[in-house]
């Protein structure tokens, strides 16, 4: 991910949690959270403001690293946000982590499946390289059948040339 | 006569320029222009009352079939000067050739109950004979679309001398929802689009369904598990299961052996995928493929002596044989641009593929050795070609560019020629031609 990005997306998690963060001790739930109550303790850690939850390493982290056509190596980008997950996947032993790997439509969907399964192996690689047990990880490829963005140009593509990194607590499969 | 005009034409549209260099025919192939057969097809007689409507529908789906060959053209009732009223009586032939028909197609049908009675006979009108015997079809009023696809095959193949594929069905992923969120369902279908029905719910991600030989089960890849598995369906009772494969992260890209006892099929582990064997009789499986690049989309040749298989081990995605038992491929696609998803013919002389080159795809065919490569269609993005099972014809889909872009079915004669859609109710991909039925 380019570092302006991640910049960006680290201000919007910032100023996210300056307005949310009234709310967290606010009245019954008023952020639709849910769990919260009367005792003003709310079950947040959906929250991106919480360095422990899914949603502040899929928006502070970077949950995900992009591929050039038809490649499966990661770029200096790719393995500076990879060693940030490897990092948190290190300080939260609870979390699990299933890494999806995905392709734009260009290419039939046999060779995408295929090629999904290249990245999603190289990030994989590259976590286990940064010391996270092989254990916690499992990989799986989506080709072309998830489009993040749906446009038939190269903006698109190169969004959807991607492995995502989806963290959570619980079992593999 | 039509049969030998016809069976030339044939020829011609599919040898294309080898033939022409054989022989007399060469004019026929430089004019470039097929002329379809004129036949006439007098509504079919219902023979006793209350038989009249499945009579004219009947007779619509026949010449719909032929029709849609893009060999014949039907010429108006409204241009006929004898009308054949009455089954089986002597054909005026002079009348029929006045208003130029070749073929003349008369029928008689049968409702009875739920059982159905079709007639047909076919006249050559240049020659004043009857083509074959006359035929007669029993079977229930519910399946008179079948009856008639097979009255259509028999007129077909007595005048081409090509086997038939009318009655047969397709099974493929029909889709439904926005380009991100697309849900997608094992569909099953007459080749025409007819008697539609659902085969999954829709709940997880399914891909590329394959007819068994017989066309009773059919595998495909699905996300059930959340990953990529081999599942194997009924087709009669729609039970389905997953079958055992060698273990690794995710299987995918299955077919039958002709026998429909083993799968062949994809299977990644870590960054690496090759082609697998397994017995689904013994669950014995055996590798076929050990090479670091991607190994996939595997199609038995029709003897089942060789596989045919796309592998970007050169750097880029093309085509190799190799035998079924494993061991050296050889390249047989050396054109520009990447190659996919190869399908042996069930001739077993054609591999048909997706060539994707200069930011646009196409379907083609080619020999087995690589050469006489033919495209027989190009657009943004044309995938997935299935043979008709008189390997004359080929299916695809057709997906169109841009955020609204969704996917059809298509179908194409492997002369390039007679593109249709074939009309179904959803967004479809990943056909899979079935065997003529019995």
């Amino acid at each position: 991910m380019h570092t302006l990005t991640k910049a960006a997306l680290l201000l919007l998690a910032l100023s996210t949690a300056a307005c949310t963060r009234p709310d967290r001790f606010g009245g019954a739930g008023a952020d639709g959270t849910g769990m919260g109550g009367a005792n003003g303790i709310n079950s947040s850690s959906l929250d991106a403001s919480d360095p422990t939850s899914p949603a502040y390493f899929a928006q502070t982290i970077g949950d995900r690293v992009l591929f050039a056509v038809d490649q499966s190596n990661l770029s200096p980008e790719a393995m500076a946000t990879l060693s940030g997950q490897a990092q948190w996947m290190l300080n939260n032993p609870q979390y699990l982590a299933v890494i999806e790997g995905h392709a734009d439509e260009q290419g039939t969907r046999d060779y995408n499946l295929a090629l999904g399964a290249r990245r999603a192996n190289a990030v994989r690689e590259y976590l286990i390289s940064q010391g996270v047990p092989s254990n916690r990880l499992q990989t799986v490829s989506y080709g072309k059948e998830r489009p993040l963005a749906i446009c038939s140009d190269e903006t698109c593509y190169s969004q959807n040339r991607r492995a995502v990194t989806v963290v959570s607590v619980g079992q593999l499969g | 006569m039509i049969k030998k005009l016809l069976a030339v034409v044939l020829a011609l549209m599919v040898s294309g320029p080898v033939m022409a260099q054989n022989g007399p025919l060469r004019l026929t192939i430089t004019d470039g222009v097929i002329e379809p057969l004129p036949f006439a097809l007098p509504s079919f007689q219902p023979e006793l009352a209350g038989s009249e409507q499945v009579a004219a529908d009947i007779s619509r789906v026949v010449a719909e079939d032929l029709i849609g060959t893009g060999l014949f053209r039907q010429i108006p009732p409204s241009a006929f000067i004898s009308q054949h009223s009455v089954f089986g009586q002597p054909v005026a032939f002079a009348d029929w050739r006045a208003v130029n028909a070749q073929a003349l197609i008369t029928g008689a049908v049968t409702v009875s109950g739920s059982q159905l009675v079709v007639k047909f006979r076919l006249y050559d009108i240049f020659t004043g004979v009857e083509m074959g015997d006359g035929l007669q079809l029993v079977g229930s009023t519910d399946g008179w679309r079948r009856m008639a696809h097979k009255v259509a095959d028999t007129i077909y193949s007595r005048i081409t001398g090509e086997g038939g594929y009318f009655d047969s069905r397709v099974v493929f992923v029909s889709e439904t929802g926005p380009k991100d969120n697309r849900v997608k369902r094992l569909a099953i279908m007459d080749y025409d689009g007819a008697n539609l029905q659902f085969l999954t719910e829709g709940n997880s991600l399914v891909l590329a369904p394959r007819f068994s030989p017989l066309g009773d089960r059919v595998l495909y890849t699905s996300f059930e598990s959340g990953v990529p598995r081999i599942n194997l369906l009924d087709v009669a009772t729609v039970g389905r299961r997953q079958i055992e494969t060698q273990a690794g992260e995710m299987a995918f890209s299955p077919r039958f052996s002709r026998d429909g006892q083993r799968v062949i099929y994809s299977l990644a582990t870590g960054a690496n995928t090759d082609i697998w064997m397994t017995d689904l009789g013994t669950n014995v499986h055996t590798r076929l493929t050990n090479a670091p690049s991607i190994e996939t989309a595997p199609s038995l040749s029709p003897d089942g002596s060789q596989i045919v298989f796309e592998s970007d081990r050169s750097g880029t995605p093309q085509l190799y044989i190799m035998s079924a038992s494993g061991g050296e491929p050889r390249r047989i696609s050396f054109g520009e641009g990447r190659y996919g998803t190869p399908v042996w013919s069930p001739r077993g002389d054609l591999v048909a593929f997706t060539k994707q080159n200069a930011g646009r795809f196409h379907i083609g065919v080619m020999r087995t050795d690589g050469s006489e490569e033919r495209l027989l269609t190009a657009s943004f993005l044309d995938e997935a070609p299935t043979w008709a099972p008189n390997g004359r014809v080929i299916m695809f889909f057709r997906e169109t560019q841009g955020a609204d872009g969704a996917p059809s079915l298509y179908s194409v004669d492997i002369s390039g020629r007679n593109l249709r859609q074939v009309i179904t109710p959803t967004f479809a991909s990943d056909p899979s031609w079935g065997p003529l039925q019995p």
